[in-house]
């Protein structure tokens, strides 16, 4: 009975392993294909060539630079920011608090798709339409709820008495600071920086509509624009390569901080 | 050195020294605003704009036609059949995805909540779909289906039908890769929900002889509700919002256009800044009422949600 439960749920996350895996599978499978046009699911016949084309073409590479460059200025710019809200909600006595915490969850509920409008106009006039500052400002802002109170939920759990048993033991202010209080920071802190990473590298409304060049045309609107090299060529081929380079950061991020991301995901927004 | 603006001795009143309040008060704020600034700034005050836009027939490409004409944008799009078209299309893929999402998400959490045998190998893996780009997401799903480089038609025996070339099996499409790409976030959110469901409670029914169905029924899912709701608001309005994978399916052919491409194409592509604007006001409007109609009508209780104990 017992051993049948288990070979059960083994079988289950199996199937959950599959689940996840599969579409992966399936773009690493037609990006090796010489001929894109072929159906089926394995390429009759095998070749890197579609890697080296799209890395070849400009356009690719441009996404690329301004994919990376956009998100890690926004992460790391909405994590610090992030950080002094969520000490003062953690930590600090003030009326505001409750305030904060609904208007960031309120942002959180708000249909981006209805900012594409004003923006636009906005943008236009402030000169800022199709710069890399024109999708970090729109990406901060909409990934600070989500770090705010990842941030916040950690901060709680650290036990700030620490701090003073450390000076009392003879350390500066400094030193307890640094060598006590940040090490149990910096797990949440990774954390919330993770999330804000996946949503400005997976952001497509304000990458299309924000920009028009490659100037700053992140990733995810790159490829829906991708034409391939000549306008007869399907393109299928090279988009499934492109694709899959760009989830090998996601990939590696997910391997490297599991236990972060889940536990961000799980107490940012459930917290009992 | 400057003096101190308020003492830090023992006050007066004992307890709290006198002006720390103040000054924490402050702080606190001082803390808070460039975050709020900035989250005011890119929605509130846009959505103000928005607002204003909205009242006026203005398209980029003739400047000088601009006027302001009231609500006529408004009337226009609401008595246009194809609003209300694509209207109910949103809500057509967002109920689908939704019951999916809640009944598969709640499937997968329960086995992540019991698997202890490659734990971290399934939670890793359930964390892909989470970070993988909805764009690859749609790519991989549109190629999986199509007549050209798909292997859909020939492992399901059927030669040359094209799944996008119809309104019922572009939608079947476009939901199975939302649903791929944002169970796992579902199913996190209830596995967080189901932590917090008392061992005891499950022991207790255990023993009196309460089947696993009856457990999951009578014990789990009351206990997890509040988890349950408030999973079902972020997805249901995230779901509301559905672009990405419509834009590079179908690009909204066969009627499979939703609200927020329908947006989209009034600004971007015709340019029309007004008409574009009312109806990202009345998107807004939508997912504020949606809103409403969880925490009112269905008592979510988002106290937790905001971090809150």
């Amino acid at each position: 009975m017992r051993l049948r439960a288990n070979l059960g749920l083994i079988i289950a996350a199996c199937l959950i392993v599959m689940y996840a895996l599969f579409p992966v599978v399936w773009m690493l499978m037609l990006s090796l294909k010489v001929d894109a046009q072929s159906p089926g699911f394995f390429p009759a016949n095998w070749t890197l060539q579609n890697y080296l084309s799209v890395f070849r073409s400009g356009l690719f590479l441009s996404a690329l630079r301004n994919s990376v460059g956009i998100s890690l200025i926004a992460t790391v710019l909405s994590v610090v920011l992030a950080t002094f809200a969520a000490y003062a909600i953690a930590r600090l006595d003030f009326s505001g608090k409750k305030l904060v915490l609904s208007m960031a969850l309120a942002i959180a509920m708000f249909p981006t798709i209805s900012l594409v409008p004003p923006l636009f106009e906005m943008w236009r006039t402030l000169g800022i339409y199709d710069t890399w500052l024109g999708l970090i400002i729109p990406y901060m802002s909409f990934t600070l709820p989500l770090s705010i109170w990842t941030l916040s939920a950690f901060f709680r759990e650290i036990p700030w008495e620490l701090e003073q048993a450390a000076q009392v033991d003879g350390a500066t202010p400094w030193q307890a600071f640094r060598k006590v209080i940040v090490p149990l920071a910096a797990p949440g802190v990774f954390t919330a920086g993770i999330l804000t990473f996946f949503f400005a590298w997976n952001d497509f409304v304000f990458g299309i509509s924000l920009t028009a060049s490659e100037a700053a045309r992140p990733v995810p609107a790159a490829l829906a624009f991708f034409t391939g090299e000549s306008f007869f060529t399907q393109p299928a081929a090279q988009i499934a390569a492109a694709s899959l380079i760009v989830t090998i950061p996601v990939i590696i991020l997910v391997l490297l901080f599991q236990r972060n991301i889940v536990a961000g995901l799980t107490s940012g927004a459930v917290k009992g | 050195m400057a003096a101190v603006p308020e003492s830090r001795g023992r006050g007066r009143f004992g307890g709290k020294p006198p002006g720390r309040g103040l000054s924490e008060q402050r702080l606190g704020w001082y803390l808070c605003a460039p975050a709020v600034v900035l989250m005011l700034a890119v929605t509130v005050y846009p959505m103000l704009q928005a607002l204003w836009l909205s009242l006026q027939s203005y398209r980029i490409t003739d400047p000088d036609a601009r006027r302001f004409v009231g609500l006529d944008n408004y009337v226009l799009i609401l008595s246009d059949s194809l609003w209300w078209q694509n209207v109910g299309v949103t809500v057509l893929i967002t109920v689908i995805t939704v019951a999916v999402e809640l009944v598969l998400g709640l499937a997968l959490a329960l086995v992540m909540h019991r698997v202890i045998f490659g734990r971290g190998v399934v939670r890793t893996a359930i964390l892909i779909p989470y970070g993988i780009i909805t764009v690859v997401s749609a790519y991989a799903w549109m190629y999986a289906f199509s007549i050209d480089s798909g292997f859909v038609n020939s492992w399901l025996g059927l030669t040359n039908y094209d799944f996008f070339s119809q309104f019922g099996s572009s939608i079947f499409v476009i939901c199975l890769s939302e649903i791929w790409k944002t169970t796992p976030f579902m199913s996190l959110l209830l596995l967080a929900g189901l932590a917090q469901v008392p061992e005891e409670l499950q022991e207790a029914a255990r023993v009196d002889g309460a089947t696993a169905w009856q457990r999951l029924w009578k014990v789990t899912l009351p206990n997890m509700k509040a988890a349950i709701m408030v999973a079902l608001l972020f997805r249901t309005l995230d779901a509301y919002r559905i672009f990405d994978n419509v834009f590079v399916m179908t690009g909204g052919a066969h009627g499979t256009e939703t609200v927020s491409l329908l947006a989209y194409r009034q600004m971007i592509s015709r340019t029309a800044v007004g008409l574009g604007s009312a109806v990202s006001v009345l998107l807004f409007l939508t997912v504020v009422l949606i809103a409403l109609l969880f925490i009112k009508g269905f008592g979510t209780d988002l106290s937790r949600a905001r971090g809150e104990r």
